[in-house]
């Protein structure tokens, strides 16, 4: 049994200029210890759909229009307020883009990191301030004994970043989401950052979902991978088969646009247009307009399935074995 | 070697630290950038990479004058820019121009495609009004944008597209020399490869100097025809693209480049990496000797007295490290 089920997840929001279908129909699963990513750009729909997930979508204009997502038969998306909170920060935690923002300014960060455990493990304030410096000293804090009576400004922005690993793991989840967790951060800070996760992961067998618009974190870093475009998954393969075997030409054509894997002073490979209006309802795969390959077919309704085993597209042409897309 | 185009000789720029409201005192200086010297040929790319406050912002921004430098001389085409005020400056401005990060940002949201394009026209030569629409729709056919648009305003426009009118208006005055800084951060994958495409092209065409700000090494590489690498002010390595990437000579290029995720898994899994620990030091209290060298693994006794200068290493990259030639 998977640790979590996402069936047909469905987060629209109700604006002033309509419905905007920010994630919609998105189903995939991830089992226990597994490391899963979720890449696609902006607006595609990657974090709303964590943020569905964890009950963190502002509703309104947020609503939650179907699905389902079962984590240890708790459906998350229906269940009460207070399993939720049993489950959320305890089973399932996340670190999130910016460390600034996400960690209390009037806070020191020793109150910050016990709270998880005086919540929900109902510790002494004592121990948790323990045990909360035993976690600041395996995320890699020097002279944690001290620092932990910092407040967040007094931190680096890796050090932040390592304090909000420490907090989302101070529970030992069994899930932790982590939404772009090294954008902010400069590239040798980002390895850092990147190596400490798969090592804490490694430690507590923690299962460990990744959204990342660089492909090349997702790379190094994930077994398993899906790619979003438009609030729906076009591709889920285990990252090999997704990198080197691409079933869906929005996943190419991202491939082929960027400057690593490319020669060097070549023109880039670009995508025509722009993303689809998700105010507006696409009927077919939303990234008709933009493909080079798209048929009359391609505006028929589509769903993702495996063309191979562990491998599915949402591209009704590959499905058909009209199409071979190399890389 | 033909004469250089533009000559940066020991440039500075140094930012007192003040603190107090009523009796300020200054408490000490942040070198951002401490000593450079450059040159450049014409139509030359170079790409200029370094994390978050290693000063290659400030240092685009010294070159063209839009922050005054404290030490150092700044050559463009033979002309002394430090020497440049007032009129003189502005005059001279026609022949350098910038392209910023946050196309969001550096359109003015109530002026039109047309009145931001005919305003960069205007400001640096007379124009006839008759003859504006004409030049504004060639700048927009330059770089690739539909002359239908004219009469639009930044809000219409995606980020890729704004990127490309921030760049048109840079070119409005003919510029010599631009320097974008992170041109490409704010922008999706997709988005960045067009613009990177556009700059790559505009430079060969028009034989246009450009100066590539980026803390994105790939993108540096793929762009660039030679790369200089700064760390806390000064650059600490400059070769030939390819080659500060298949053979960095300086220990934080090597952690740099062995940092940088490449979104091949085979590749991935096999490379080993050297990540030097911890974070950069801050610039007001940079460390004596090299300023690497507290969290260089190569690092000796002596590296941290003496201050490292730019050696050739032959081929022309050189890098500034007093052990290059033992760990290379």
């Amino acid at each position: 049994m998977p640790l979590l089920q996402v069936n047909d997840l469905r987060t629209y929001f109700h604006t002033r200029n309509g419905v905007v279908r920010a994630v919609d129909g998105v189903s995939f699963n991830i089992q226990k210890g597994e490391t899963l990513g979720i890449v696609g750009e902006s607006g595609s729909g990657k974090s709303v759909t964590c943020y569905s997930l964890m009950g963190l979508i502002p509703k309104p204009p947020g609503r939650i229009e179907s699905g389902q997502a079962l984590f240890d038969d708790v459906d998350l998306l229906h269940c009460r307020d207070s399993q939720l909170l049993k489950i959320r920060g305890k089973r399932i935690s996340m670190v999130f883009q910016d460390p600034m923002t996400s960690l209390n300014p009037y806070m020191r960060i020793q109150d910050q990191l016990a709270e998880p455990l005086l919540i929900h493990e109902q510790l002494e304030r004592k121990e948790a301030v323990h045990r909360a410096i035993r976690a600041l000293e395996e995320v890699g804090v020097p002279d944690a004994a001290r620092r932990i009576r910092s407040y967040p400004h007094e931190f680096s922005g890796g050090m932040r970043q390592r304090v909000m690993i420490a907090m989302a793991l101070i529970t030992k989840p069994e899930l932790l989401i982590a939404d772009e967790p090294t954008t902010a951060l400069d590239v040798t800070v980002q390895a850092q950052i990147l190596e400490l996760i798969k090592k804490m992961q490694h430690e507590l067998g923690t299962a460990v979902i990744l959204i990342s618009h660089d492909l090349g974190v997702v790379a190094g870093f994930c077994q398993r991978v899906l790619v979003m475009y438009a609030g729906r998954i076009v591709e889920c393969a285990p990252t090999e088969r997704l990198y080197y075997h691409p079933k869906h030409p929005y996943n190419r054509a991202l491939q082929k646009s960027i400057p690593a894997l490319q020669p060097k002073g070549a023109d880039l490979y670009t995508i025509p247009g722009l993303p689809p209006d998700l105010s507006k309802p696409i009927t077919g795969c939303a990234f008709v307009p933009r493909c080079e390959f798209a048929r009359e077919i391609c505006k028929s309704p589509v769903e993702l399935t495996d063309v191979e085993p562990g491998h599915a597209t949402a591209c009704l042409r590959i499905q058909k074995g009209e199409l071979e897309l190399e890389r | 070697m033909a004469e250089a185009f533009l000559e940066l000789k020991n440039l500075k720029t140094h930012f007192p630290v003040e603190r107090g409201i009523i009796f300020r005192r200054r408490i000490g200086t942040i070198k951002a950038v401490d000593g450079v010297s450059l040159s450049l040929q014409q139509g030359e790319i170079l790409g200029l990479v370094g994390e978050s406050g290693c000063g290659k912002s400030t240092l685009g921004r010294t070159i063209l004058q839009l922050i005054p430098a404290t030490e150092g001389t700044v050559i463009l085409a033979g002309k002394n820019l430090n020497h440049l005020h007032g009129a003189a400056l502005r005059q001279a401005r026609a022949d350098f121009q910038m392209i910023f990060q946050d196309p969001y940002a550096s359109l003015n949201p109530r002026m039109t495609v047309y009145d931001a394009l005919a305003e960069a026209i205007r400001s640096h030569r007379e124009t006839p009004a008759s003859e504006l629409p004409m030049r504004v729709s060639e700048l927009m056919k330059k770089v690739g944008l539909s002359p239908r648009y004219l009469k639009k305003y930044p809000h219409e426009f995606s980020g890729g597209q704004r990127q490309r009118i921030a760049t048109a208006r840079a070119l409005a005055v003919e510029p010599k020399l631009i320097i974008a800084d992170e041109p490409v951060s704010a922008l999706d994958v997709s988005i960045q490869a067009q613009i990177i495409n556009l700059l790559a092209g505009l430079s060969r065409e028009m034989g246009l100097t450009l100066i590539f700000i980026s803390h994105d090494l790939s993108v540096v590489k793929h762009i660039s025809d030679r790369i200089a690498v700064m760390y806390l002010g000064r650059i600490v390595e400059l070769g030939a693209a390819t080659q500060v990437f298949e053979r960095p000579l300086h220990p934080y290029t090597k952690a740099l480049v062995s940092a940088v995720p490449i979104p091949d898994p085979e590749r991935e899994k096999k490379r080993q990496r050297i990540i030097p620990p911890g974070d950069p030091p801050s610039p007001m209290n940079p460390p004596g000797g090299c300023s690497f060298h507290p969290r260089c693994p190569y690092a000796i006794a002596d590296c941290a007295r003496i201050v490292p200068v730019l050696e050739d290493f032959g081929d022309g990259q050189t890098a500034a490290c007093i052990r290059m030639r033992e760990i290379n």
